[in-house]
């Protein structure tokens, strides 16, 4: 499963980082060498494993929905670049 | 008390209980050392302020007898944590200014303990690296040198300015994390002591997520008696990680000092493959000779899933990560660069805040869960880890307690060439510590030795689910025997 330009491109994009254009042959080059080495797992039959997701044997703990936390406005704000009102401010979305 | 920085846990909790020396004057002395030693380049944060606030408080406690476990104990922690009021960046350009308006589980605990927090620990950028060259903030150097060098070499990672801090005595102790080994490697390379618990025996509340599967918090310290006080103290049962375990926590120095005649040491075939460094099989086979001479039975062991173990990592850990550093988008915080639109600012801000590995690590992972190739490469290492974390099972059926060495090689230099080109090479540094976060298992690092060029070597104990115990009771001896010579 050899990746191309265009799958570079397309998987920069869902990743939303940029990769100029002269740096696309090494990036193409650099992941196929990366999956030319994860290939190996090909080699194990898993026709009859389980996927393992979670290394916990208990399962997860539920709690009483109650609101533990709240009333955070400001403290949630004090990190954003931008903020006014109250409210994060976002490049224009809609034209 | 002459040299106060070379004080262990113990022997500081002694001098300081007894009036001997206050918290001040410990404190004072680590702020000197942090100073002297910036060529390090080991904190990113000095904290002197806020560390002789805490120092006179502990003073206090000292003299009511309110004391905490670890009351006025200098502490490094890694910039991964989130620590509240203190600027937390994970050494990523991306957290620029970031100040966490909370306070990370573990160094809560820490904190209620009494310790004091000199500042925040250079890593490699969001802890993924092995040698701290990915850092925002630069690498961080060894202070161990070869023999008649110069030559500056790595101190490990992604914790390598806790382990670098520690052995040149900035901390009395630091707060590290482990996600394929970042605990144990760079640990082995700067001839510190590092446990990384279980899956689940410390909350990751407040960490910055890497690999949520995967991560697990971790001290790195002088030996392996400090490593226990700090450790009972991180662990326990969270609210606000549903992954933290509810076990209950031992005083983990309860296994220390103790006899080991009858312990079952397994010994993995698949960990001396040809082409092993002489040195380190010699390493290993000092280790294997002390726990024999200690009366422990000597198990061979088959792990046979471990050449596997890297491919599996390096699919899952990136997929993870890819999901999490979502989160980056330049709205909520640290850094933002402008773009026209939405779309074209979360690129800008991204493709300016990360650094190279991290974004290859972004890109493998979404690839890997992309629509097409989810089974093949996501699904396809989750049976393989399974498999993994069996192999293991199946060992502990034979064995109490596993032993093999840290790392394949003793540090290395700075800007190495072969590790440089090729990101594959640097990740093969990590052949015996991954297969232990795959599976959930605690693992510690000891050193051992000392390399003909006359740098640290260390040795790995592994242990079953929840039973750092035994690793430590195995560690404890060895390190006895072991006699290793710090800086």
């Amino acid at each position: 499963m050899a990746v191309d330009a265009d799958t570079v491109r397309k998987i920069a994009f869902l990743s939303r980082l940029k990769v100029d254009d002269d740096k696309i042959k090494d990036t193409e080059d650099e992941f196929n060498k990366i999956l030319d080495w994860v290939a190996q797992l090909n080699e194990v039959d898993t026709s009859s494993v389980e996927a393992l997701e979670s290394v916990n044997d208990t399962n997860l703990i539920l709690r009483e929905d109650n609101i533990t936390a709240g009333n955070q406005r400001d403290e949630i704000l004090a990190n954003a670049p931008m903020s006014e009102y109250g409210y994060f401010v976002v490049p224009k979305v809609v034209e | 008390m002459s040299d106060l920085v070379k004080l262990t846990i113990s022997e500081a909790r002694k001098a300081l209980k007894n009036k001997e020396i206050s918290a001040v004057e410990l404190t004072e002395a680590f702020i000197k050392q942090m100073e002297s030693e910036r060529k390090l380049n080991a904190f990113v944060l000095e904290t002197p302020e806020i560390a002789l606030e805490q120092a006179k408080a502990s003073d206090k406690k000292y003299q009511n007898g309110t004391d905490g476990a670890l009351e006025g104990i200098p502490l490094g922690i890694k910039d991964l944590f989130c620590t509240k009021g203190i600027r937390t960046t994970a050494c990523s350009h991306i957290l620029d200014g970031f100040v966490p308006p909370y306070e990370s589980t573990v160094t809560q605990k820490l904190l209620d303990a009494g310790v004091t927090v000199l500042g925040k620990l250079n890593m490699d950028e969001f802890a993924m690296g092995g040698s701290n060259e990915t850092s925002y903030y630069g690498p961080v150097i060894n202070p161990w040198k070869a023999n008649n060098s110069d030559a500056n070499l790595v101190a490990g990672g992604s914790s390598g300015g806790s382990a670098a801090a520690v052995a040149a005595h900035m901390c009395m102790a630091a707060t590290g994390t482990d996600t394929g080994g970042s605990i144990r490697q760079p640990s082995a390379f700067c001839g510190v002591t590092g446990i990384k618990p279980t899956y689940g025996r410390c909350s990751r509340y407040g960490i910055i997520a890497f690999a949520s599967s995967l991560d697990q918090a971790g001290p790195i310290a002088q030996n392996v008696e400090d490593c226990a006080r700090l450790l009972t103290v991180m662990s326990g049962y969270d609210a606000k990680d549903s992954t933290s375990s509810q076990k209950d926590v031992p005083d983990f120095t309860q296994f220390l000092n103790q006899d080991i005649r009858g312990l079952k040491v397994g010994i993995p075939a698949e960990y001396r493959p040809d082409g092993l460094n002489a040195e380190i099989a010699a390493c290993w086979d000092k280790g294997i000779e002390i726990l024999k001479a200690r009366g422990a039975e000597i198990v061979d062991i088959s792990l046979p899933h471990t050449k596997y173990a890297l491919a599996v990592y390096y699919i899952l850990a990136p997929a993870e990560a890819s999901s999490n550093l979502a989160r980056y988008d330049g709205l909520r915080f640290g850094l933002r660069v402008p773009g026209e639109h939405l779309d074209n600012m979360y690129i800008n801000t991204r493709s300016e805040g990360f650094g190279k590995e991290v974004k290859r690590r972004i890109m493998i992972g979404t690839y890997v869960l992309s629509a097409g190739y989810y089974d093949a490469y996501y699904l396809k290492a989750q049976k393989v880890r399974r498999l993994i974390r069996n192999d293991f099972l199946e060992a502990f059926k034979k064995c109490d307690v596993i032993l093999t060495p840290t790392a394949p090689t003793d540090a290395f230099a700075i800007g190495d060439k072969s590790m440089t080109e090729n990101p594959i090479n640097m990740w093969l540094n990590d052949v015996f510590t991954v297969s232990v976060n795959l599976a959930g298992l605690p693992g510690m690092n000891i050193p051992a030795a000392l390399s003909a060029r006359g740098l640290p070597l260390g040795l790995q104990l592994i242990g079953h689910s929840f039973d750092e115990a035994t690793i430590f009771k195995a560690a404890s001896a060895l390190e006895k025997d072991i006699c290793f010579v710090r800086k």
